[in-house]
C-alpha cells in the first residue's frame, strides 16, 4: 500500500484522531499531557464545579505555580493579594480534583515549559498542550505543543480531547553553522523579523536543517517557544539521537521495554521524503548576527550591527504605522545605530531563556568583569532544579559577585504580574519572548535579545554582544 | 450560550492594528479568579487617555467594534473575550484575527466577523463623521450593516452554526465519550503518565 507522504505534524496528529470531523466539523484529538498555572485555571475549575464534573485524567496533568510568584522571600506569605488568591484558588482546586501539583517552596515548582521537559513529561509524539501561548516550547521534542484559552482548558480537564481544525505547515529551513556569539535566540528573532509577527499565523512551523540539528535541547526549546511570536500555533523539530539522549533517564521517561518501543516510534516521526509543506521559509545561519528588536512586537527586529530602521522605508501601511508608533513608545530615533542604545536593566529569565544552559552561557560572559554602573541585572532561573544546579555550579557566585540579583524561579520580570517589573520610560535588555507596549510594566521599553547579548549589555550598558568586549 | 442571531447596538471605531490582548487586558488583571465583571479591565491603559474612543460619550454604550488588522495577538487569555463581552460587546469586525482569539471568542459567544481593510477604513469614516450610528450584525445572513453601509464579513462555518444554535462545547464532545475511551484503550503504556509523580 503506498502512503501519501506527510509532514512531522500531520503524523502526529493522525496519531491522536479520535473522531475525524465530518462536513466541516473540526476533529477531536486526544491530548497526551495537560500542563496548569495559577493565571488560566481559576476559571476553567469553576466552570467544572458549576457542571458538575470531574477531571477525566489527573494522571495526564500537571500544575505548577509560576506567573505571579515572588522571585524574593519565598517563605513568607505572597504579600500581594490577588497573587495570593489566585495561587491559593490552585491549590485548593489541586486538591480537589486531584491534580498533581508544584508549588512556590517545591524543588520541582517552576515555569511550566521548564518544568515539564525537566521532567521528562515532555516527549516526541505527544499532545501538549496549556494556557499559555509559550506551550509551543515543548515542539522541541518533536511534540504538537500548542496554547489554549480557559474554556478549552476546561475542555481538557473533562475529556482529555479537543475539537481542532488541522493546521497549515510552514517548513523553516535554516542551513549552515552559527557563528560564535550568535544563538538559537538570534535565529528565532531573525525568523519572526522575516516572516511577521503574524507570518505563521495558522500554521504549525518545522524547524529543519543542519543548524537547528547542531542545536542543543534547550537551544532547540528557545525556537520553538517564540513560534508564537510569529503567530504560529505551534512549532516542532523532528526527534533525533539529540532529543532522545536528553530524555533518557529523566524522572517521567519510559524505562527499558518502554523505552525501546517509544525510540522505535519516535524514529518515525520525520518528515517523509517528497511531503508537501504550504509553505517553506530559509535562512542562511551561516551570515547570520545577534539579532535584537527595537519596536513594539517581535518581528520589529534587526541586526544588533543595525540602526533603527526608518519607518518611512516600510511600504506596507500598516507595517509603516506600528512602527512609528512603536518608536514614540521605545522613544527612538530612526537611524540610531543600535549599540548605541543605553539600557537600564538587563532582564536574564523567562521560559525562552532560564534554562541551565542560557545561565551558563551568560555567567562565561560575565565572570570576571565589572557591570556598567547604572544597570540593574535580574536572574531569575526557569525552575528550582534549574536553580539548584546553577548553584552547584556556583554560577549564583558569578551573578552575584557581577553585581546581579540571583533570583527564584518563576516568570518574573517577562509579564510583571509579581513586583519585578520596569518602571514607567525604563529600558530593558531582555531575554523574554514579547516586547509589547507595557508588557514588563507600564511605560516600560523592552529589546528583547539573546542571553549573550543580555549579558554583554550589562557589561557596556548599551545594546552589545560579546564580541564588543575583546581587547 | 445564548443562541445569536441578528443583533443591533452601538458602532464603535478603533483605529488600530495589532491590538495585542495585552491592550485588551493587561496581565495585571489576570489575577482575578472569576469568570465575570472584567468590564473595568477592558482597553484599561487606554482609558485613561480622555481621547480615547470608549471615553467619547457617543460610543461609551458601543456594542460593536470596528478594529485595524490582527486584532487579537498576542498572549492566549482568554479574559481578553470576556473584557470585551463584559463590556458589552457583541460582535468584534477586523480584516484579521490572531487564531487563538478566535477560538476563544466563538466559545464565549462574542461574533468575530472577517472584513477588508478597505471596509474597515469606510466604516471608520462613516461613524468618525456620526458617532453613535448603530451596526446591525447579522449572522444568518452573513452581513453588518452601518448606516447605508452594509458589508458581508468571513466567519467560520462551524463557529458560525454554533453561535446560531447556542451550543456549548464539553457537551458536544461528551456525545463521543465511547470514541474516547476506545482511544484511551489503544494508547501505547510508554506515553507517560504525571502521577503517581516521581523527582528528578
Ligand atoms: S515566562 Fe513569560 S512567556 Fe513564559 S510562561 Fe511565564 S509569562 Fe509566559
Amino acid at each position: 500500500m503506498s502512503q501519501k507522504p506527510l509532514t512531522l505534524a500531520e503524523k502526529v496528529w493522525n496519531d491522536h484522531l479520535v473522531v475525524k470531523g465530518e462536513d466541516g466539523a473540526p476533529d477531536l484529538l486526544y491530548i497526551d499531557l495537560h500542563l496548569v498555572h495559577e493565571v488560566t485555571s481559576p476559571q476553567a475549575f469553576d466552570g467544572l464545579r458549576l457542571a458538575g464534573r470531574p477531571v477525566r485524567r489527573p494522571d495526564l496533568t500537571i500544575a505548577t505555580e509560576d506567573h505571579n510568584t515572588p522571585t524574593l522571600d519565598i517563605d513568607k506569605p505572597i504579600a500581594d493579594l490577588t497573587s495570593r488568591t489566585q495561587i491559593h484558588a490552585l491549590r485548593d482546586n489541586a486538591k480537589e480534583f486531584g491534580v498533581r501539583i508544584h508549588s512556590l517552596g517545591d524543588i520541582e515548582q517552576g515555569i511550566v515549559h521548564v518544568v515539564g521537559p525537566q521532567l521528562g513529561l515532555t516527549m516526541p509524539g505527544l499532545t501538549v498542550v496549556c494556557g499559555d501561548s509559550h506551550t509551543s516550547t515543548h515542539g522541541a521534542f518533536g511534540a504538537l505543543a500548542f496554547g489554549i484559552g480557559t474554556s478549552e482548558v476546561e475542555h481538557v480537564l473533562a475529556t482529555q480531547t479537543l475539537p481542532l481544525k488541522p493546521f497549515k505547515t510552514m517548513a523553516i529551513n535554516v542551513e549552515g553553522t552559527l557563528r560564535p556569539g550568535v544563538t538559537s535566540k538570534d535565529i528565532i528573532l531573525a525568523i519572526i523579523a522575516k516572516i511577521g509577527a503574524s507570518g505563521g499565523q495558522g500554521y504549525v512551523l518545522e524547524y529543519r536543517g543542519s543548524a537547528i540539528r547542531a542545536l542543543s535541547m534547550e537551544a532547540r526549546m528557545t525556537i520553538c517557544n517564540m513560534s508564537i511570536e510569529a503567530g504560529a500555533r505551534a512549532g516542532m523539530v523532528a526527534p533525533d539521537e539529540t532529543t532522545f539522549a536528553y530524555l533518557k533517564g529523566r524522572p517521567h521517561a519510559p524505562e527499558g521495554e518502554n523505552w525501546d518501543a517509544a525510540v522505535e516510534y519516535w524514529k518515525t516521526l520525520q518528515t517523509d521524503e517528497g511531503a508537501k509543506f504550504d509553505v517553506e521559509v530559509f535562512l542562511d545561519a551561516d551570515h547570520l548576527d545577534p539579532f535584537v528588536t527595537w519596536g513594539t512586537n517581535p518581528g520589529q527586529g534587526v541586526s544588533l550591527l543595525d540602526s533603527v530602521p526608518n519607518p518611512d522605508t516600510f511600504d506596507d501601511p500598516n507595517e509603516r504605522a506600528a512602527a512609528q508608533r512603536a518608536l514614540e513608545y521605545m522613544d527612538l530615533t530612526a537611524g540610531t545605530p543600535m549599540k548605541s542604545i543605553k539600557v537600564d536593566t538587563v532582564f536574564l529569565g523567562s521560559c525562552t531563556n532560564s534554562r541551565i544552559e542560557d545561565l551558563r552561557a551568560a555567567a562565561s560572559v560575565l565572570k570576571g568583569r565589572k557591570k556598567a554602573d547604572h544597570i540593574r541585572m535580574l536572574v531569575v532561573p526557569g525552575s528550582a532544579r534549574v536553580r539548584i544546579e546553577a548553584e552547584a555550579e556556583g554560577l549564583d557566585q558569578v551573578f552575584k559577585e557581577f553585581g546581579a540579583e540571583w533570583r527564584f524561579a518563576g516568570c518574573s520580570m517577562c509579564l510583571g504580574m509579581n513586583p519585578d517589573q520596569l518602571a514607567p520610560g525604563e529600558r530593558a535588555a531582555s531575554t523574554s519572548n514579547r516586547n509589547f507596549e507595557g508588557r514588563q510594566g507600564k511605560g516600560g521599553r523592552t529589546h528583547l535579545v539573546s542571553p549573550l547579548v543580555a549579558a554583554a549589555t550589562a557589561i557596556r550598558g548599551t545594546l552589545s554582544s560579546p564580541a564588543d568586549l575583546e581587547g | 450560550m445564548e443562541k445569536f442571531e441578528v443583533y443591533s447596538g452601538i458602532a464603535v471605531p478603533l483605529r488600530r492594528s495589532s491590538v495585542d490582548t495585552d491592550q485588551i487586558i493587561p496581565a495585571v488583571f489576570l489575577k482575578r479568579i472569576t469568570k465575570t465583571g472584567y468590564d473595568d479591565a477592558l482597553f484599561s491603559a487606554w482609558r485613561s487617555d480622555p481621547e480615547f474612543v470608549l471615553n467619547k460619550l457617543e460610543y461609551a454604550q458601543g456594542s460593536v467594534l470596528f478594529a485595524g488588522p490582527d486584532f487579537g495577538t498576542g498572549s492566549s487569555r482568554e479574559h481578553a473575550v470576556w473584557a470585551l463581552r463584559d463590556y458589552g460587546f457583541k460582535a468584534v469586525f477586523s480584516s484579521k484575527f490572531a487564531d487563538i482569539f478566535l477560538g476563544n471568542a466563538g466559545k464565549q459567544g462574542l461574533v468575530t466577523g472577517v472584513i477588508s481593510d478597505s471596509e474597515t477604513e469606510a466604516i471608520w469614516q462613516l461613524l468618525e463623521t456620526n458617532p453613535g450610528l448603530e451596526a446591525k450584525v447579522d449572522l444568518v445572513a452573513r452581513e453588518v450593516t452601518v448606516g447605508d453601509l452594509t458589508v458581508k464579513f468571513e466567519i467560520d462555518e462551524y463557529t458560525r452554526w454554533r453561535l446560531l444554535e447556542g451550543l456549548d462545547d464539553i457537551g458536544l464532545t461528551l456525545r463521543d465519550e465511547q470514541s474516547i475511551t476506545d482511544f484511551e484503550a489503544r494508547r501505547e503504556p510508554w506515553r507517560p503518565k504525571t502521577l503517581p509523580a516521581k523527582g528528578a
